[in-house]
């Protein structure tokens, strides 16, 4: 059975719009793709280790010395709105009482 | 006769040698055909003639010295969309970073780059590497230069286009479920995924963080293994790379396949398997066999429930990537007033993101959230350990596993565009390699009763690239295809 997913719920998660339109047919389309994705369980049993990447590497650091950095201007040339030496956004704390 | 545009690397390479030709003529020939071809294949999204023109320039003056030449030196490439370049657009295929301009370059793209090949353009692909048919790109189609009705495979289906049709020699693309090795099949080239960590990372826009590569679009599989050469290796960049040194991928090319066990995937050719696949692909194994390897069945139990494994796992890590485009520091915003900066965000994301990357966050967010993390992530997550043990099964009793790369030839466009299921299985036997981290190509190893190309997988253990290319060098050879596009003979 298709699985049923609260797709209001899931899009504010992913701080995506969504027009009503897309919302009905993702709702219908993500439910059959999650019962077919939910065979997983049929194979994965308790004594199974999960991989979560096929050739593992941990802790990889690098000597700690200074190294160059982007400059800030090329760091800023991509910004859609700059002010000075910073990214400028719309306000973000909430004002008033 | 043969055009520049249309020979493999290793013979502009000896013709460079020889001084029979130069990069500046290669690129001219390369640039000709662009002209001619592009607008219906529609494989480059950004070309870049006048700095190619500037490099194979500095190349000859290079080249006239007699230095030593890499095999990449003087051959123009194209750089699939999604791996960066200093000062290039590089838009993803996407709304969302339809003007971003990187300030770096992808290591592979560097070391090519500093090896003497000349960036041709970036190519088209489809949207964060999201799809099997190149039919997500916000920027239109890519048609298949063996027949423009139909799609050239995805994701890297620019790449894939661009070699086949002669705009580029080599081309880079990337392959997270078969982006590289799925086009490569359905356009009649070869395509090449390496062992995880092989290639740096570093500047490829990231889709799915433990399934990506960067990998190879080539002519001929003495080419894929050149191209690797140059491009593996540790990358500090990159904490995923593997510092492990680059063989001599070229050394063992000619030592053909007597002896060795191939494997044959014995769920590879069941149901789904067009019967033009099937038939071409088994009579390239009798080949194998007649030349004197080992061919026996192998299983791989657990791949039916691979793809399942990957629609979880991909989209989970790409719902977590693709949280940076927020409209702050690269890429679109919004228009208009925006009552704070989440709002600015949510219409950012909706207006900038296409219909498969929206549901590919969705689907990855919901795996991902709170209640459901356990029987879909964690899950895959288990299935992923299951098929890298199938694997390892398999290598003990062969030394590389063979199977049709996709179940299917190039398909028409619009085909399978309304039904994400279908679309999914394009990629059914591409994918385990990328959950298990193996290297695998792709070959050219016939046509089908349509005349459209068949590809063949060769799958090897964790960094034994080299015996994908002595295998595949020697079925090419064998089989001696002419892999050239009838939209070719139509110039």
């Amino acid at each position: 059975m298709p699985v049923d997913i609260d797709i209001d719920h899931v899009a504010r998660l992913a701080r995506l719009d969504l027009t009503d339109e897309e919302k009905t047919r993702l709702r219908e389309q993500l439910g059959v793709i999650l019962e077919h994705a939910a065979t997983v369980g049929e194979v994965a049993a308790a004594d199974v280790p999960p991989t979560a990447s096929a050739i593992p590497r941990a802790n990889v650091f690098r000597e700690d010395v200074p190294e160059p950095s982007l400059p800030a201007d090329e760091a800023l040339r991509n910004a859609p709105e700059r002010g000075d030496d910073r990214f400028r956004v719309p306000r973000i704390v909430e004002t008033g009482s | 006769m043969t055009e520049l545009c249309d020979r493999t690397g290793s013979d502009l390479s000896a013709m460079l040698a020889a001084g029979q030709t130069s990069a500046t003529e290669i690129l001219a020939s390369t640039l000709e055909r662009i002209a001619d071809v592009d607008e219906r294949t529609g494989a480059l999204l950004t070309p870049t003639p006048q700095l190619a023109r500037e490099r194979a320039e500095e190349l000859d003056v290079y080249l006239a010295t007699g230095a030593p030449q890499s095999p990449a030196a003087g051959i123009p490439v194209a750089v699939k969309d999604v791996l960066t370049t200093n000062g290039i657009r590089t838009t993803c295929g996407s709304k969302i970073l339809g003007s971003y301009v990187p300030p770096y370059d992808a290591t592979a793209w560097t070391r090519l780059g500093g090896a003497g090949a000349v960036l041709v353009g970036k190519t088209n692909c489809d949207e964060f590497a999201m799809g099997s048919s190149n039919e997500n790109s916000a920027f239109g189609p890519v048609r298949n230069p063996w027949d423009l009705e139909r799609v050239p495979g995805g994701s890297s289906g620019g790449s894939a286009a661009a070699v086949s049709a002669g705009e580029a020699v080599w081309a880079l693309g990337t392959d997270t479920g078969g982006s590289v090795r799925q086009p490569a099949s359905l356009c009649g080239v070869v395509g090449l995924k390496p062992t995880y960590g092989r290639v740096s990372r570093y500047g490829l826009i990231a889709f799915a963080s433990s399934l990506d590569n960067v990998g190879t679009f080539t002519r001929s599989v003495r080419d894929a293994a050149s191209a690797l050469g140059v491009i593996a290796g540790h990358d500090p960049r990159d904490a995923t790379s593997l510092d492990v040194e680059v063989p001599d991928y070229l050394a063992g090319l000619e030592g053909g396949v007597a002896g060795l066990r191939v494997g044959v995937i014995s769920e590879a050719f069941g149901e789904g398997v067009a019967p033009g696949v099937a038939a071409s692909v088994r009579a390239a194994i009798d080949r194998l066999e007649a030349l004197g390897a080992a061919v026996g069945e192998v299983s791989l139990p657990h791949a039916g429930y691979a793809l399942s494994a990957y629609y979880l796992i991909a989209p989970s890590e790409a719902s977590s990537n693709l949280a940076r485009y927020d409209g702050v520091r690269y890429g679109l915003r919004a228009e208009g007033e925006h009552a704070d900066s989440v709002e600015m965000m949510f219409a950012t994301r909706g207006q900038g993101f296409g219909p498969e990357v929206k549901r590919r966050i969705m689907l990855g967010t919901y795996a991902l959230s709170a209640g459901y993390y356990e029987a879909y992530y964690g899950q895959a997550q288990k299935v992923r350990t299951l098929i890298i043990r199938d694997y390892e099964a398999a290598f003990e009793r062969s030394d590389l596993l063979v199977s049709p790369t996709s179940p299917t030839t190039a398909f028409r466009i619009g085909e399978k565009a309304d039904d994400p299921m279908a679309m999914y299985l394009n990629d059914i036997f591409t994918i385990p390699a990328n959950l298990a981290g193996v290297p695998a190509i792709s070959v050219p190893c016939g046509l089908d009763e349509a005349g459209l190309p068949v590809g063949l997988q060769l799958t090897a253990p964790v960094l034994e690239e080299a015996i994908l290319f002595r295998v595949g060098h020697a079925l090419e050879q064998d089989l001696g295809l002419d892999m050239r596009p009838p939209l070719l003979a139509r110039l």
